[in-house]
């Protein structure tokens, strides 16, 4: 089904990703990139109809931690605003649906992730099964770890594949100057059996944010708006042991919800946190290998955790403003082993 | 640049939550020994088992015992365990399939080494010496070749567990950013800082580094105080725990001169019935203190009250 409106993403910005940012709080990490998405489209914070935010309490070891980086948008006197304590590609989710009601004409979605203060391994059990999982700790890496071996002995990927994955995400990234990890980087020892360094992520901080607007309001704002032409989200059992981890049965859908399948996509820009990963989703989305898949590199050169979904849409979309990509794709997950997917489909206007 | 702060940050909280019926009866299970799953609508046997099914969301409650051996689905070797994970020398993380079960269950297998660990090896569950209905009452899973007896149990059991205690700890180290690390160094100096908007010109202490008005960063330091006006305040009648100040006592806003938001302080040398806004106070300091133990009259004439009428 087609939107009832035509919504775009007119302005993306992002930090560059650091394994440390401890001279700035989050509000001061994240201000120059809203100035930096503001100044793109010329608007003022006071021209913004709905603002909406992704980050995370456990990241910051605080309670109600968004409310201060809210200083950093000029909340006062009073805004239309709701945050997310997920990944800001969710946040991204709910200023689409508050502008195809129509209440506002443009969005401001931001998203930031400082997991230096903390073990991003050991905060983020903090999101699995309180009773049969979250007492055993399994940490982020055990947990993709055990996926990646599912794969290995479903015989749809081994050791040399991944690492090819882990070096041509790291190769894209030497031309994506935010990324952490780029160029040449060692695939290392074994971080938890079959998964070695190269495979995972970098820990670090960042902030990214994107303009949305509809209809005119976004050609006044950008030459080449990229248009999102479909958006969904969807969530599979959270037992680890119901899902057939070496599939992505909610990317799929999410993705034929979105209208992925209709047309195929240039660019795909997947929030694959691990190498393992990208093979799933490859799978789900059906790529074939004359898509361009994670040109900035992705997860594995910068991974901002609670930014890094709206980043894999900012790129997608910045690669349609420069006239790179005339129709990408988008993707964001949350929760273990691809627990929950998000596919945003967006497109420019023809040339 | 001066040098970043920094301070260790512990959260630490031990959460309790109570348990269906499902939930319930397997983890009272677990204690005595016995691994119960739970039959869906189509006569699959979810272990761990859940009170919806995960495909229909049909409730489920029809308990049935499993095996307390099985097979790994897929693991993940685990050289270096990390703090509360189940074991503290290197495991297999495991997926394990209980014998009667459709679904795995995730946990630790001890295992000499990553040789000794392949997808399809039979494995049982090894004990907790102490049981008392949790996950962790499954010590790990070691390898076994065999299989095991069922008890005949129906997952009834006297002194049921209804609910569970998981504590949780994560440490930080907190760093408080430029513009409140400046405020903390003044502080070191009995000064107060705060930062001017270059867009409204207000200055906010303590400084975040941005205008909530204007959006736009703060920069500007400036000095401000030493002396305040109390805006308004509240006399607080309950003792907190760990805190050694006689009830009652005030508690006050107070915009020090010179800043345009008022920081909030106790109130002292006065009775807590005599405080007032409009109220000219100082800060006192205690020896070693790092920051004002809490404020005090100044014997000034009170301020106006449209001169802070703004800052309430
Ligand atoms: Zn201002």
């Amino acid at each position: 089904m087609r939107p009832v409106r035509d919504i775009a993403v007119v302005a993306f910005g992002q930090t560059d990703h650091r394994r440390t940012s401890d001279e700035f709080s989050e509000v001061e990490m994240l201000m120059p990139v809203l100035h930096d998405v503001l100044d793109r489209t010329g608007m003022k914070t006071s021209d913004i109809g709905f603002t909406c935010s992704g980050s995370s309490d456990y990241l910051a070891g605080r309670a109600f931690s968004f409310t201060m980086a809210l200083d950093g948008v000029g909340a006062w006197p009073p805004i239309s605003e709701s945050h997310v304590e997920m990944d800001g590609a969710w946040a991204l989710y709910e200023a689409w649906t508050k502008l195809l009601t129509g209440d506002a004409d443009t969005a401001l979605v931001y998203a930031y992730g400082k997991s230096s203060p903390g073990s991003v391994r050991d905060v983020l059990t903090r999101q699995l099964d309180p009773y049969y999982v979250a007492p055993l700790w399994p940490d982020s890496v055990a947990l993709a770890a055990l996926q990646a071996q599912a794969l290995i002995d479903a015989g749809e990927t081994d050791e040399p594949a991944l690492a090819g994955v882990a070096s041509r995400s790291r190769t894209a990234a030497t031309s994506n100057s935010h990324a952490q990890l780029r160029g040449s980087v060692a695939q290392g020892d074994y971080l938890v059996r079959p998964l070695r360094t190269g495979d995972c992520p970098p820990i670090g901080d960042g902030a990214a944010a994107v303009i949305l607007a509809a209809g005119e309001r976004a050609r006044d704002l950008c030459e080449r708006p990229a248009w999102i032409r479909g958006i969904d989200h969807r969530i599979e059992a959270h037992g680890l042991g119901v899902r057939d981890l070496t599939d992505s049965p909610s990317t799929r859908l999410a993705a034929e919800r979105a209208g992925a399948f209709e047309r195929p996509v240039d660019t795909a820009e997947l929030h694959a946190p691990f190498t393992s990963q990208e093979v799933v989703l490859r799978k789900a989305l059906r790529l074939g290998a004359d898509v361009d898949v994670n040109p900035s590199g992705g997860a594995l050169a910068a991974n901002p955790v609670m930014a890094a979904g709206l980043i894999r849409i900012g790129e997608a979309a910045a690669r349609i403003h420069r006239g790179l990509s005339d129709r990408a794709l988008g993707h964001a997950t949350s929760g273990p082993c691809l627990q929950q997917n998000l596919v945003a489909v967006l497109e420019g206007d023809a040339r | 640049m001066p040098e970043v702060l920094k301070a260790p940050l512990v959260v630490e909280f031990p959460f309790t939550r109570s348990l269906g019926p499902v939930q319930s009866a397997f983890l009272t299970g677990l204690r005595e020994r016995v691994v119960l799953g739970v039959k869906t609508g189509d006569g699959r046997t979810l272990v761990p088992p859940v009170e919806y099914d995960p495909v229909t969301a049909e409730e489920i409650r029809d308990l049935v015992e499993v095996a307390p051996t099985g097979t790994v689905t897929t693991w993940a070797w685990n050289h270096a365990p990390r703090r509360g994970q189940p074991l503290d020398t290197p495991f297999a993380w495991v997926l394990v399939k209980l014998d009667g079960a459709d679904t795995a269950l995730l946990h630790a297998l001890d295992a000499p080494g990553s040789d000794a660990v392949r997808t399809g090896m039979r494995v049982r569950i090894r004990w907790a010496g102490e049981r008392c209905g949790a996950i962790t009452d499954i010590a790990c899973f070691e390898p076994y070749d065999g299989s095991a007896e069922l008890t005949g149990h129906d997952g009834l059991f006297e002194d049921m567990v209804t609910g569970i205690v998981a504590p949780a700890r994560l440490d930080y180290v907190y760093s408080p950013g430029r513009a409140q690390a400046a405020y903390i160094d003044a502080l070191s100096e009995r000064r107060t800082v705060g930062e001017r908007c270059p867009s409204c010109q207000k200055v906010y202490v303590p400084p975040r580094g941005a205008c909530p008005t204007c959006g736009v960063a703060t920069s500007e330091r400036v000095e401000v105080g030493p002396r305040g006006t109390v805006t308004t305040y509240c006399i607080v009648n309950i003792k907190a725990k760990n805190l050694d100040i006689d009830v009652p006592y005030v508690y006050a806003h107070i915009a020090l001169d010179g800043a345009d938001l008022a920081l909030h302080g106790r109130i002292g040398g006065i009775p807590y019935d005599q405080v007032r806004m409009g109220l000219r106070v100082e800060p006192v300091w205690t020896e070693g203190g790092r920051y004002p133990d809490h404020y005090r009259p100044t014997g000034e004439p009170d301020a106006d009250y449209d001169v802070y009428k703004e800052l309430i």
